[in-house]
């Protein structure tokens, strides 16, 4: 290697915008507090003004998806835990719902109830978290984080009682679950969510009509429909613009055709919102989770004909999806007639609504970035995979 | 929701230069997929999302697959001169089927969501092989979603979009050269090695030493 082989980086030019302006370029992140993990926007700012936005990722690429290309089909299942490590249950549903449509597995209806009810619990304290890291980076220093962790806590103590660990749960499995439910687990899930609503009424009480709030949100990082959809945003984010799409209505998977719930839909596509929906969601998923503990059935929960060793699906592929609570979260399957997928993809919901990033921040000053990042909800794990 | 098959016969029906063919998907899911002539991909996605009674508007997942070229045996009979008299010899005849890249697009309709139980609408687009013609038509002029996901196509398998607005890598570093999805893929011994001063060094204390024994 020669001396030249250096990079040598050249000195910073200054920009200079249309009205005649210099323009500063600020590099947010990787390690600043508000990206939630190691992610960076290239920002060129004239003023306190966003002119261009570009995000750069890679930070946190493990290339998950040659490792489980490597490894059997169950050996993928804990890895997708750390996809989104906030909802590692949903996780797992969308991957064992992939492998089920490959190998054509039914899931028996216990199981079907136990995923309707850890998914819905999933749902909840990941809103919560979300609702309390958007206040967060409004300047609202921990007291509403540190409410939705508190929520948070008991949940996980639940997953920690039923799956052995509380958020790398790797419980689900091709055909069913993989472990029965503890004796009195029910009753606990029953209890938790009877608190749940007083702990949605405190939170709306401290936030929803709170003027900070609404002057920093309200009117902020607005996403129109028509855009919305030909982007692929999905989850909230969509449906903060009004689009009625939700896939637990669209694509009638798992049992959700048994409960009765509405899809709170917004107005006006922005932060504020999103952070009703949120909120609504929550409440939402109470409801489901009161209709689907009034009556879990008995019975298995494998089906019989799933295989745990030597599991070869026939050749073929599929895709599977399922709503995650950050967007649709898909996975797409290849398989060769081995033991391990030939080609295994994630569709990552947190990295395609970041698609219109740009879009939103355009404008806007660098104190609403982070904000408008913030109410996009994403975790990085699954934004680089 | 129309099967694979109306929807190529409805393709056909409206564009009828349009190279599609049907891909049969034999595993139990049936998600049969639309096989499209690269020249004429970025005509049939626009139809398939402006056609009112189809309205696919959402393209959910892009991805790519490797498929690389294969070494087949063949035993082919041969009529051949032995010791003068014409016999029949088994002779392996090996012949070599060239791979290619695929990328692939599922398709849903977000218009139409609530009408049917809707599976998705495969699209996919092959490459000539996988060395020099690695080139296929960008959709993201159409769905805007593919926009991250047609780079991070480009950066893992190496097909390069063309009229896409913005193809860099996505995941791997700028100066990355090699594409690590794609089958043959060895994966250095240090990813993070970058020349330093101490090599410089270490070569000048080398020709010193050479020099004073020399």
């Amino acid at each position: 290697m020669s001396a030249t082989a250096f990079k040598t980086y050249p000195p910073p030019v200054m920009e200079v915008s249309e009205e005649g302006d210099e323009l500063l370029e600020v590099a947010m992140g990787p390690h600043h507090p508000s990206t939630h993990g190691v992610f960076r926007m290239d920002v060129a700012l004239d003023g306190e003004r966003v002119v261009r936005l570009k995000p750069v990722f890679g930070y946190l690429h493990r290339n998950h998806e040659k490792i489980a290309e490597k490894a059997s089909y169950l050996a993928a299942m804990p890895y997708t835990d750390r996809l989104d490590y906030f909802c590692s249950l949903t996780n797992n549903w969308a991957y064992a719902l992939a492998v089920e449509k490959l190998a054509g597995l039914e899931v028996p209806e216990r199981a079907e109830y136990i995923r309707v009810i850890t998914a819905e619990l999933t749902r909840i304290q990941n809103h919560a978290s979300a609702i309390g890291f958007l206040m967060q980076e409004m300047g609202a220093s921990g007291t509403p984080l540190m409410y939705a962790f508190r929520e948070r806590e008991k949940i996980l103590d639940l997953f920690e009682e039923l799956t052995g660990s509380r958020m790398m749960c790797n419980y689900m499995r091709f055909g069913g679950c993989r472990v029965e439910l503890p004796s009195g687990w029910l009753e606990k899930v029953k209890t938790v969510v009877e608190g749940l609503p007083s702990f949605i009424d405190e939170t709306e009480a401290l936030l929803t009509g709170n003027e900070i709030l609404m002057a920093r949100s309200q009117g902020v990082g607005i996403l129109k429909p028509d855009l919305a959809v030909n982007a692929g945003v999905t989850g909230v984010m969509l449906r903060s613009t009004g689009v009625n799409y939700d896939i637990r209505k669209v694509d009638h998977y798992g049992v959700y055709d048994r409960f009765k719930f509405r899809v709170p839909l917004g107005d006006h596509g922005d932060i504020y919102d999103r952070y009703m929906l949120r909120v609504l969601e929550m409440r939402e998923s109470v409801e489901i989770l009161k209709q689907a503990l009034k009556d879990v059935p008995g019975g298995p929960i494998m089906d019989p004909k799933s295989k745990i060793r030597g599991f070869r699906p026939k050749p073929g592929e599929a895709y599977g999806r399922i709503e995650a609570p950050k967007g649709e979260l898909g996975f797409y399957l290849i398989s060769d007639g081995s033991g391990n997928p030939y080609r295994y993809r994630v569709r990552p919901p947190s990295l395609i609504n970041l698609t219109i990033l740009e879009d939103m921040c355009l404008g806007r000053n660098v104190a609403d970035v982070v904000l408008i990042f913030g109410s996009v909800d994403i975790v990085l794990g699954e934004v680089d995979r | 929701m129309k099967t694979a098959e109306e929807i190529v016969a409805i393709i056909k029906a409206a564009l009828p230069d349009a190279g599609v063919e049907l891909v049969p998907n034999p595993s139990p899911s049936a998600q049969h997929s639309l096989l499209l002539d690269p020249k004429s991909a970025v005509a049939v996605a626009s139809f398939l999302r402006d056609d009112s009674e189809l309205a696919l508007d959402f393209c959910s997942n892009a991805t790519g697959v490797d498929w690389p070229g294969k070494e087949i045996a063949e035993k082919v009979k041969v009529t051949k001169l032995v010791d003068g008299v014409e016999t029949i010899v088994e002779e392996t005849v090996k012949r070599v089927e060239p791979g290619y890249l695929e990328a692939v697009y599922h398709l849903y309709s977000v218009k139409h969501a609530h009408r049917e139980i809707a599976g998705p609408v495969v699209l996919r687009m092959r490459t000539g092989n996988r060395a020099d013609r690695v080139q296929l038509p960008s959709l993201t002029p159409v769905w805007r979603s593919a926009e991250f996901q047609e780079r991070e196509i480009f950066d893992l398998f190496g097909i390069v979009f063309t009229g896409h607005p913005d193809l860099r890598r996505i995941l791997m570093w700028d100066e990355f050269e090699d594409h690590p999805m794609r089958r043959d893929y060895v994966d250095p011994d240090d990813y993070e090695y970058e020349p330093t001063p101490h090599d410089e060094v270490l070569k000048r204390a080398e020709a010193n030493k050479a020099e004073a024994t020399a």
